[in-house]
């Protein structure tokens, strides 16, 4: 039994928060929000400075050839300041191309000089039994894109990171078989339309493929489905790290704010929300190990695992952003305090890929098939 | 990362399997159509069963080799915890007595007390009991009033109630926290006892909870004589002696919680059965928010023992799983109630029991408030809130609060 970080997960995840550091990333958010793009540092060479681009692609393809783990590890870190570090597409992406033989753009993908996102499609469960994407509003899901030939057609609502993207990684279906592709963002019948965000840190793109050309991919059917689930485990991971700094500056200024002569930390009231968020970011944790250990030592949970995780880490922000905004009273709801920063983040991430919702639905799906 | 044994650990497990391979016929039989009914039979069986494991080195794992254990670690028990479980038999009949109350004698008990007591407790020929709320002592456990005063001759005499005391009513013994000085503040007037159950002016009467069922019993105490002997730990310092019984309590509840039953599988699998049911989105949905929960504090159970395994001592926020599980656990029985009606909560359901047990879980090893107190000073640093009884006499505190009520 041993659940505890190596030294080298440790350094990695030290050397993130390093490397973050060195940016306001806070303060870009919040200018952000006002109109000004140009406010957000672009933390890509950081992020290839770091090895990180390379993190899930084998040393083989000159990647650092790290588990899913480590890069939850980095995600953490992200989450904690709010970097907007386009991992959350590029990743999963890799995941995919790594296992493919002859993938276009992989060693560059792995140095960061070309940067992937992934084409979210969501894998059949127990009811819906057929590959699906997010649709752009309501609940009737869409319909996975279609391979004819060599150029693949369809299109995708809210993809993280997709904007500046040079290849588009994801699956399609072909004779109703999924199949890994990738497609070129610069080539004819691609579209990438940047969406504006409640969460200015965030970058999402809409993407239409009509008839772009595209690389089949020889990638097993069960990585394209641990994609997903990949995906699912990171902004799980990002979300928790954005929970540490809620619960520490909450935390923090429960220390020091009186009311009626005394601490507000010290009512029971303000007290146990606050171990609430703490609960919460414990089992979120716990689960992270869970994703982590299942990638590798029980893929046939991961799905289970990573749908947990994600599951407890979207509720987890989402009451550790209004325990923030509470403790802090009025001024938490305003401009001059970062509260509303993790409360956009909370708000859009929970709608991301499949959403909160979905996997928590899929949890229960997972154990009612096995029961 | 991993979820194995080491090699010493995989010889240990394979060394308790094959024990229990070989003695597991001679466990008593609990369940199915050849369990055993009487209630005195059931106990004197598991007593017997508990002294086999003893023999075989399978209770008191953690326990010191010069009192009958065999100086392992947490991991250990741990494995011998998870192959009794395999092996379908019961465990030892003493648990409180074993994981808690040995423990403190061991720490704070002198060498008479745990030359005569120790061995029959290990081996279940004699079972102990926890004597340390009160009605009017619970979360704020230092306010116990069961009074012990000491006579010329250094006996002393006991008067008092307790509550909440499981397996009194077969108990040979009992360790009891009193107060033995009210003139000095609360925490400072307590001092510690062993108890015989069978003493003139002991009186145990069963307490019946929701279920119907009486787990728990009420403790009189009637002017009790007690040996000079009998103190634990030195007069007066009863609180830090209870400390480690608390400590004790918080790592064998850290251990044995996977134990209890509440586990996404089990209320999955009841679910599971019906076809509408299975695909219900609101079902679908409260069972994935209470099952992403339990499995969390399994794997936070997995980060415990890796924490002992370093040498660690779990720490106030092993409370939080606690939390976390009784909560799950409720709204699992909600939830399968509202799916199966009434008929869940007859009594040949597997779950009225559940559903009746659950509540006065909440409360039980520390409520759920006190809990959260307890981590948000702890764990998160917050301030406590002020106190009324600091540094005050217990006796002026009683006629304070008397006055304020």
């Amino acid at each position: 039994m041993n659940l505890a970080l190596s030294d080298e997960q440790v350094f990695l995840r030290e050397a993130a928060r390093g490397a973050l550091s060195r940016f306001k990333t806070l303060e870009a958010a919040r200018e952000a929000l006002d109109g000004d793009e140009g406010a957000l540092p672009d933390l890509w060479p950081t992020a290839s400075e770091a090895g990180w681009p390379g993190l899930l692609i084998s040393e083989e393809h000159g990647g650092a050839g790290l588990d899913v783990f480590d890069a939850m590890l980095v995600l953490g870190e992200c989450g904690r300041v709010i970097a907007g570090v386009p991992l959350l597409g590029h990743l999963p992406a890799t995941a995919i191309l790594d296992v493919a033989s002859g993938a276009p753009m992989i060693d560059e993908l792995a140095t960061g000089e070309k940067r992937a996102a992934y084409l979210p499609v969501s894998p059949p469960g127990d009811v819906l039994d057929e590959w699906t994407v997010d649709p752009h509003s309501g609940i009737e899901r869409g319909a996975a894109p279609q391979l004819d030939g060599d150029t693949v057609s369809g299109s995708f609502w809210f993809v993280p990171d997709a904007p500046r993207a040079d290849l588009l990684v994801g699956v399609a279906l072909r004779d109703g078989e999924p199949v890994g592709v990738a497609v070129e963002a610069g080539a004819q019948g691609v579209t990438v339309e940047p969406v504006e965000r409640y969460d200015a840190t965030r970058s999402l793109g809409n993407v239409t493929l009509e008839g772009a050309p595209a690389t089949v991919l020889d990638t097993p059917a069960d990585t394209l489905a641990a994609a997903w689930h990949l995906a699912q485990a990171l902004i799980a991971a990002e979300s928790l790290g954005s929970v540490e700094t809620a619960l520490d500056v909450s935390v923090a200024y429960a220390k020091e704010r009186f009311t009626f002569g005394r601490a507000i930390g010290s009512y029971q009231a303000v007290k146990h929300s606050l171990t609430e968020v703490l609960r919460n970011l414990e089992n979120g944790r716990s689960l992270l190990y869970y994703a982590g250990w299942a990638r590798g030592g029980a893929p046939e949970e991961f799905p289970l695992a990573a749908s947990a995780a994600r599951s407890v880490a979207g509720r987890a922000l989402d009451g550790a952003a209004r325990t923030m905004i509470s403790v802090h009273g009025g001024i938490g709801a305003t401009w001059e305090h970062d509260a509303p920063l993790y409360f956009r983040r909370a708000q859009l991430s929970r709608r991301l890929l499949g959403g909160t919702a979905g996997a928590t639905d899929r949890v229960a799906g997972e154990l009612l098939t096995r029961a | 990362m991993d979820l194995d044994d080491t090699p010493d650990q995989a010889a240990f497990r394979a060394q308790v399997r094959s024990w229990l391979d070989e003695h597991a016929s001679e466990a008593p039989v609990l369940s199915g159509p050849d369990a055993l009914q009487d209630e005195d039979a059931i106990i004197a069986a598991r007593r017997a069963w508990q002294g086999k494991l003893a023999e075989g080195g399978l209770a008191g794992l953690t326990w010191p080799k010069e009192y009958g254990g065999q100086g392992l670690g947490p991991i250990e028990q741990v494995i011998a915890n998870q192959e009794i479980s395999r092996a379908k038999v019961p465990g030892i009949l003493d648990a409180i007595g074993v994981g808690m109350l040995g423990p403190t004698i061991i720490a704070h008990g002198s060498d008479e007390q745990k030359a005569r007591y120790l061995a029959p407790l290990l081996h279940g020929d004699e079972v102990w009991c926890q004597m340390f709320s009160e009605p009017a002592a619970g979360s704020d456990l230092a306010a116990v009033q069961t009074r012990a005063r000491q006579q010329e001759d250094g006996t002393w005499r006991l008067s008092g109630q307790k509550v909440w005391t499981t397996n009194a009513q077969f108990a040979s013994y009992g360790l009891l926290l009193a107060r033995t000085d009210a003139d000095v503040p609360k925490h400072k007037g307590l001092t510690m006892f062993i108890v015989p159950m069978d003493a003139e002016g002991v009186t145990v009467r069963g307490l019946r909870q929701i279920s119907g069922e009486a787990e728990f019993n009420e403790v009189f105490f009637d002017d009790v004589q007690l040996e000079e002997g009998a103190v634990v730990g030195g007069v007066g310092n009863g609180w830090g002696t209870g400390l480690t019984t608390l400590m004790f309590e918080r790592v064998t509840i850290g251990l044995g919680s996977e134990g209890m039953g509440y586990n996404s599988t089990r209320f999955a699998s009841a679910l599971a059965r019906d076809e509408h049911v299975r695909r219900d989105h609101e079902v679908r949905h409260r069972l994935g928010e209470i099952a992403a929960e339990l499995i969390a504090i399994r794997f936070t159970g997995y980060r415990t023992l890796t924490a002992l395994q370093k040498g660690q001592v779990p720490g106030p926020e092993a409370g939080l799983a606690k939390v976390t599980l009784v909560n799950g656990a409720i709204k699992a029985g909600d939830l399968i109630a509202d799916v199966f009606g009434p008929d869940a909560l007859d009594d040949d359901s597997e779950w009225a029991y559940m559903i009746s047990f659950l509540p006065g879980l909440k409360s039980a090893g520390g409520t759920e408030e006190i809990l959260r107190n307890t981590i948000g000073e702890r764990v998160l640093g917050l301030p406590p809130e002020p106190r009324l009884d600091k540094g005050i006499p217990f006796s002026e505190l009683r006629s304070k609060e008397g006055a304020a009520a």
